[in-house]
């Protein structure tokens, strides 16, 4: 069993906090994944649950026992670094062996660990390697292989894929998410990448400034962003913000008049909503479309347009000046500068109030 | 007219040609003491100097009776690594805890550090003189290992310490997950990947005591001499001394002119606190 | 967790081994300042106490205070302002020679491959690692000496008289051996400076159509700007204390010809053992030593810390 809980954690100087009271929890044998911008604090939150770093004050708490105050080297956890940090002096088996030798394990058990996570790993042929001898990949696998070995609680990843190339960063995320699904371990995992967030975590917890903004399963935090933050840094493309004012309240929803001209009705319930409040109407790209005649319609200005083959994302601009992304499947030509209509579905939009906060849905409250 | 190839090949003979004198130049006085230490002492006070001669080795060979060389040569032995083993033993925990537990104090303590190097020796010469004197440890062998552990104390702090910052602090890391302690830490993880640097430093210190020419002078007369007062002893000799003076010299300077040549590019560090890699 | 545990557990006092191994930093330093603390202060502040009072080895028990009447002797001493404006000179001249001649050998050696450059540079920085009395020996007697020297001979096969250097000339050869030994030294640093300039840079500088004298003048010597302050540095702490070439050879002489500070002071301490002025003299040269220093540790210290 592995379970993590962390009680109002702080950690800061007197001119400056990092961590600035969080609560979490991580269940057995979950893939938690930290992500939020540079500077958010997720590589901090890990080195205090590593112990590499001294907590302020808030505890930590391994399966029922308070670990706050424990030595590194007994919380019984395994951290792949960014940066691997592979000992350098010692081939890949004594760098994948050398815990369990500090340990003092008996030479049969070692070698019975290390095979088998050399086997996991692929990394039978490069055992007796030095790390300089290895491609990135390959010590980035070495660098889990040391994690394996020791069998620890929790697994700790710290970025690892960001010293990668990208076509094998793409490779290494699939194996690492059938990596858990064969080890069947717990495991923290930090990112600054939102499309590993989406596609690794069972749990994703948003952090942003030393506060989390919002915990929850991948497609919950894209679907139901709970505030700004979240919805604009999940998803890519960006989801498009409208910044508008509410110029009725129903019972079941609001129209809201957007600064770019429109109006929109939307279901959405909320405390924050009076005539007059300011608000931000979220729209996903592929949410939004080209207008059919009849439909609510929203004039803007064609901007630049990427086409991938797949799908066109074009770029647009409002006649507020905000800029909004399309994406259509296939191509699309338009031309710099076009005037297009768009279509927004009121069923997918997305209402934050003034302070940033989801409006509700009461149909979804409701569901 | 030349082509690219041509002016490149010319420009590199020019240039090469002119290095070479130079080099030839500065490096005369060494060849030719070396030279003289074959020849007989006859020869070496030749007018006008000799080129051709008929060399002879009797000046190596005797040595040790007309100068009593190894005496002093162990003494420098002796002083030299001694000082550089105890200097190391307090420098590299210094190092560590400046390299791997920065604070905002480290920059200054290692700016001070190098600070008590800018200390004349004279300004000191008279107390340390008189302390010696009274601890007993005038012409002693430990009075200088002390002397010359404080002295070069700040250099191989300093070298060691860019050494140490040259790892990555995360190999630390992962020892300290994987469950080492510190003593751990530093003999199976830090060490290893570190020797390199940490023998260059070895080397620094023992050039630098070995050349030592202050303490060296003024704190020993007989018992604990180095070298470097054997040869300034030959400063007023008498009779005909140029061949054996030249043999002492040759084999007194050797091995550090050996030590220097194999790591030369490692010391620059060290010679300049770690500003110049 | 109620609210109240949760406040007994943050006020626990944390264990204090775990605090000393998460930074042994304090703990492990302070052999070396301690050291180091103690091997300042405690000689300086002998020197302090015996520049105060009158304080003769020949005439221990006479060592009555003094007040400045050591400083007012040792700078009105007959020997002061040869020797201070010898040091100058001697510091001067040789940082000059190496610096200049550090800079143009190193780019001429950088400049480019040519046969046998690894032993060039192996034979240009062998003089720094010579010994000091070795140095100046070889010097006195097979280099300068007026008849058997080869000087001499050079003198001679151009029909000269030959020179008896250190007779004539004294500052003049201590000069020339001092800067003997150091130009290598900053042939070295300089060097290896220069190899760490990026190729790339310089490729671009070509391709915009710089020579090699402008590539030298806008690249490579800014480029060297710190090196050359790190040599100007670590050379005037060794050059202001000049000691050993001074005693195997000239011993000062004549008269006052080649003495600087540090002999001066070594003359009167150990010679004729007048401590107390000595002393005194001491503490000016650690005061010329300081202000030396605070100059350039503030212009050059700051680039010893950061990285690169």
């Amino acid at each position: 069993m592995a379970t993590l809980k962390v009680r109002n954690l702080k950690k800061g100087f007197e001119d400056l906090q990092i961590i600035k009271g969080i609560d979490l929890e991580v269940r057995d044998r979950e893939f938690v994944v930290f992500v939020g911008p540079s500077g958010c604090g997720k590589s901090t939150l890990l080195r205090l649950i590593a112990g590499l770093e001294d907590v302020s004050s808030g505890q930590i708490e391994l399966d029922g026992r308070d670990i706050t105050e424990v030595t590194p080297a007994k919380r019984d956890l395994a951290m792949v670094f960014q940066t691997y940090a592979l000992y350098p002096h010692m081939s890949v088996r004594k760098n994948l062996s050398f815990a369990l030798d500090l340990a003092g394990r008996d030479k049969q058990d070692i070698d019975r660990k290390v095979n088998e996570a050399a086997r996991i790993l692929e990394l039978q042929p490069l055992l007796d390697r030095k790390p300089k001898q290895l491609s990135g990949g390959q010590r980035q696998r070495v660098a889990i292989g040391r994690a394996i070995v020791r069998n620890p609680k929790i697994f700790l990843f710290d970025e690892p894929l960001s010293n990668l190339d990208a076509a094998l960063r793409v490779q290494m995320r699939l194996e690492l998410s059938r990596l858990h699904k064969e080890l069947q371990a717990t495991m923290i995992y930090v990112t600054h990448d939102q499309v590993e967030a989406m596609t690794l975590a069972d749990k994703v917890v948003v952090l942003n400034a030393g506060r989390v903004e919002q915990v929850g399963s991948p497609l919950e935090l894209y679907h139901h962003p709970a505030n700004l933050f979240v919805a604009g840094f999940l998803g890519t493309p960006k989801m498009g913000f409208l910044k508008g004012q509410v110029s009725q309240v129903f019972n079941d929803g609001c129209e809201v008049l957007l600064d770019a001209g429109t109006r929109i009705t939307l279901p959405r319930v909320g405390p924050g909503l009076a005539e007059g409040s300011p608000v931000t109407v979220g729209i996903r790209p592929e949410h939004l479309e080209l207008a059919q005649p009849g439909q609510c319609q929203l004039g803007v200005v064609a901007d630049v347009s990427e086409r991938l083959g797949s799908d066109t994302y074009c770029h647009v601009r409002t006649d507020a000046g905000e800029p909004l992304t399309l994406r259509i499947r296939g191509d699309l030509s338009s031309q710099y500068g076009q005037r297009l209509s768009l279509h927004l579905d009121a069923q997918y939009c997305h209402l934050f109030d003034a302070d940033g906060l989801a409006v509700a849905n009461p149909m979804r409250a409701a569901a | 007219m030349t082509t690219l190839k041509q002016s490149r090949r010319l420009h590199s003979i020019a240039l090469g040609s002119l290095s070479w004198l130079i080099a030839l130049v500065i490096f005369f006085p060494i060849f030719w003491m070396v030279l003289t230490s074959f020849k007989t002492e006859l020869d070496a006070f030749a007018t006008p100097p000799q080129l051709f001669f008929t060399p002879t080795l009797e000046n190596y060979l005797h040595i040790q009776e007309r100068s009593d060389y190894f005496h002093f040569a162990w003494n420098s032995v002796v002083i030299s690594f001694s000082a550089t083993i105890l200097c190391m033993l307090i420098a590299v925990p210094a190092a560590y805890s400046m390299a791997f537990y920065e604070t905002k104090r480290t920059r200054k303590t290692l700016l001070w550090m190098l600070s008590t190097k800018m200390l004349p020796p004279v300004g000191v010469l008279m107390p340390i003189y008189l302390l010696a004197k009274g601890a007993g440890l005038l012409d002693t062998q430990l009075g200088l290992i002390i002397i010359y552990t404080l002295v070069n104390l700040p250099i191989v702090v300093w070298m060691v310490y860019t050494y140490f910052k040259d790892i990555p602090k995360d190999i630390l890391e992962a020892a300290r997950l994987d469950g080492a302690t510190l003593m751990q830490e530093m003999a199976r993880v830090l060490l290893p990947i570190a020797k390199g640097g940490l023998a260059s430093t070895v080397l620094l210190s023992l050039i630098l005591c070995w050349n030592e020419a202050f303490w060296s002078l003024n704190l020993t007369s007989s018992q604990a001499a180095p070298l470097t007062a054997l040869i300034a002893s030959y400063s007023s000799p008498e009779g005909l001394f140029w061949a054996k003076l030249s043999a002492v010299s040759t084999l007194a300077c050797a091995p550090i002119l050996i030590f220097g040549w194999i790591s030369q590019k490692q010391l620059v560090r060290g010679l300049s606190f770690g500003a110049v890699k | 967790m109620t609210a109240s545990t949760l406040k007994a557990d943050l006020a626990t006092p944390r264990q204090p081994n775990r605090r000393l191994f998460r930074n042994p930093g304090w703990f492990l330093v302070s052999p070396s300042v301690i050291l180091l603390l103690l091997w300042m202060i405690v000689p300086l502040a002998m020197t302090l106490y015996f520049s105060l009072i009158r304080y003769n080895l020949l005439y221990p028990g006479e060592n009555a205070f003094v007040g400045l009447e050591n400083f007012s002797f040792f700078l009105t001493d007959s020997g002061f302002l040869p020797g201070a404006w010898n040091t100058v000179l001697l510091v001067g001249s040789v940082l000059l020679i190496s610096v200049v001649g550090g800079v143009l050998i190193a780019a001429l050696l950088e400049a480019s491959e040519f046969f046998g450059r690894g032993v060039v540079r192996v034979l240009l920085i062998s003089p720094f690692f010579i010994m000091p009395t070795v140095g100046a020996l070889v010097f006195k007697n097979l280099i300068f000496h007026p008849v058997s020297g080869i000087l001499a001979a050079v003198w001679k096969f151009f029909g000269a008289e030959p020179v008896d250097w250190l007779a004539n000339y004294p500052l003049l050869s201590i000069i020339i051996i001092v800067a003997w030994q150091w130009l290598p030294f900053a042939i070295l640093i300089l060097m290896t400076a220069m190899q760490s300039l990026d190729q790339e840079q310089k490729e671009a500088a070509r391709l915009d159509g710089a020579g090699p004298l402008a590539i030298f003048w806008h690249l490579t010597l800014p480029h060297l700007a710190r090196p050359v302050a790190v040599v100007v540095m670590i050379e005037t702490i060794f050059l202001l204390s000049v000691f050993a070439e001074i005693f195997t050879t000239t011993n000062g002489g004549p008269g006052f010809a080649s003495t600087n500070l540090a002999y001066l002071i070594y003359n009167q301490a150990l010679v004729q053992f007048d401590v107390g002025m000595a002393s005194a003299g001491g503490l000016i040269a650690v005061v010329i030593a300081n202000v030396a220093a605070i100059v350039l540790v503030r212009m050059i210290g700051k680039n010893l810390t950061d990285k690169g």
